[in-house]
């Protein structure tokens, strides 16, 4: 691990700027699923790389902190790795890729296959707050939505869905409404994860760096995914399980193995695949490099 | 059967002031369940206006504006109103029909998504009911069946106008606005609009307020008539005693402006 180094103040941000977070960050926690107006710093990263998420680590990150952070899953990828190295470096807090071992992690487009438990604090990186944006393009017009709790125009939507597709075609950034009351953007997680939002023991925190705003979920909030009552809600569903481990019930990536159409489902979780191997669960493509070793 | 306790909207001293410009300037006027009140007068002589305030878009500088709510009886919509119940009036109880149906549509979701968008703004979650009342309503407004999932982009203009209509008829309104509904339509179609619009409005028992610089459209669809000029309404009455013997200089020279065919 690389020394603190002195120029910068622990974890990047001065006190002051934390504080305004924090304090941004007990209005949201005390208001499930709204949206709180913060003063978004300039960080040395370009909006879209997480911005948002990394000033909300920074204002909740502590010396004794283990942090995980991850992107579309994985651990590995260049946007976690860097994160990650941007507070070993200022923050010199200790880092993993174990679920299990974390108590903030910072995730991008996941939820950990792992069940959170109530000493963790998952910290999304928000691109667009809004849900109602691409239906209702007019800032002040969405806030009084919001306000009144109009929130028809959502359903319209789905409705679009279901004419165009014949079953809510939305796959990512799943509408969700917060203890009954808002309606909230999960940020670009597949609608797979939506319902570990809910009644999770973890507290969820999200940061839109470019738009500037902090919404939450406290421990335990019930979070729902809008739906019709004759097209109910729904998970994303494989025929296939991880070529690797061999889980049933995760999300999987596709992956391409060459251009003769051959491909291969995993785990989009490194680390809960990984720790599936460790177990010694096997799947298809596992298997037969076993029977090639043995032979 | 006509009694002031039956007046839907009651409209007193309504003014309208954009600084020291004069929108409208004391308006009054009564409107009836089932009456059809035709507002006439060049541009720039305040009937806009006039529907901004009235429809509960803007608020007035003064005036009072008392609307016979179903459940709560008679309310100002400014001073008797909070804001989100005014946002619902406007969204289950009344219509607005534009002038541009772009203005009233939402040009990227299809018809039937723009028809049901009240029904569930108002809470309803069954996308089968939700789709059948929007396949209704297209055939009210005699648009093709096959079209409920077309984008309102693709269709023409009557028929915009057409699905505007039924986007805004279908939570069964009692009082509609409507803004030059046939200006920029061609005569036939205007023809044909016209007769859709006095049909709805007779079968469903609408009040409306319909604002129109068209004496044509007056004549054909409004009961009373006011005629508007500088902001201040200077002739009102029944539709064809106003057309046919006007008594104001103004009236008199707007019917005689009309082209004899």
């Amino acid at each position: 691990m690389t020394q603190i180094q002195s120029e910068y103040n622990f974890a990047y941000l001065d006190e002051q700027t934390k504080r305004m977070i924090r304090r941004a960050i007990l209005k949201a926690v005390a208001i499930p699923g709204y949206q709180v107006p913060f003063a978004g710093r300039e960080m040395p990263m370009p909006y879209g790389w997480g911005t948002g998420g990394v000033q909300v680590t920074a204002a909740v990150l502590a010396p004794q902190d283990i942090l995980k952070v991850i992107d579309q899953g994985s651990d590995d990828t260049t946007n976690a790795v860097s994160i990650r190295q941007f507070f070993a470096k200022t923050a010199n807090v200790v880092t993993t890729e174990k679920t299990t071992e974390a108590t903030i992690i910072q995730t991008r487009h996941r939820i950990p296959e792992t069940p959170l438990n109530e000493d963790q604090i998952l910290v999304y990186q928000v691109p667009i707050p809004e849900p109602l944006r691409f239906l209702e393009p007019r800032e002040v017009e969405t806030r009084k939505m919001h306000a009144l709790e109009e929130y028809g125009l959502m359903h319209v939507k789905l409705y679009e869905d279901i004419s165009r597709h014949g079953h809510i075609a939305t796959t990512y950034a799943y509408p969700a409404k917060v203890d009954g009351r808002y309606v909230m953007d999960p940020s670009p997680i597949p609608k797979f994860d939506n319902p570990k939002m809910n009644m999770c023991p973890a507290l969820q925190l999200f940061g839109a760096g470019r738009e500037k705003r902090i919404y939450a979920i406290p421990p335990y909030t019930q979070v729902t995914s809008l739906d019709f009552e004759d097209y109910p809600f729904e998970i994303q569903k494989w025929e296939e399980n991880c070529a690797l481990c061999g889980a049933e019930d995760t999300f999987l990536d596709e992956v391409i193995l060459d251009d003769q159409g051959n491909r291969m489902f995993v785990c989009s979780d490194s680390d809960y695949c990984n720790d599936r191997q460790a177990q010694g669960h096997r799947g298809e493509a596992n298997r037969e490099d076993e029977m090639e070793a043995a032979q | 059967m006509i009694g002031s306790h039956d007046v839907l909207l009651n409209v007193e001293n309504l003014t309208m002031m954009y600084g020291a410009r004069v929108g409208c300037e004391e308006v009054s006027f009564d409107l009836w369940p089932g009456e059809v009140l035709g507002i006439v007068g060049e541009s720039g002589s305040g009937k806009s206006t006039l529907l901004r305030c009235i429809s509960g878009q803007v608020a007035p500088t003064h005036g009072a504006i008392n609307y016979k709510t179903r459940a709560n009886g008679v309310r100002d919509l400014f001073t008797g109103m909070s804001e989100p119940e005014r946002r619902f009036l406007m969204r289950t109880d009344w219509a607005f029909v534009h002038q541009n149906p772009r203005d009233g549509l939402r040009m990227s979701v299809s018809a039937g998504a723009n028809i049901g968008e009240r029904l569930m703004a108002v809470g309803q979650r069954h996308y089968g009911n939700i789709r059948a009342t929007a396949q209704d309503w297209l055939g009210k407004v005699e648009i093709a069946d096959e079209r409920l999932d077309d984008l309102p982009s693709t269709f023409s203009g009557g028929m915009q106008q057409r699905l505007q209509i039924a986007r805004n008829l279908v939570t069964s309104p009692r009082l509609v606005f409507m803004d030059e509904p046939t200006g920029g339509l061609d005569v036939s179609v205007q023809a044909k609009l016209l007769d859709l619009l006095r049909g709805l409005v007779q079968d469903l028992g609408l009040s409306v307020v319909i604002v129109t610089h068209d004496l044509a459209v007056a004549r054909l669809l409004s009961h009373r008539l006011m005629v508007m000029q500088q902001g201040r309404v200077v002739e009102s009455g029944l539709t064809d005693q106003v057309l046919d013997d006007p008594q104001h200089p103004y009236t008199q020279l707007l019917v005689s402006s009309i082209l004899q065919a």
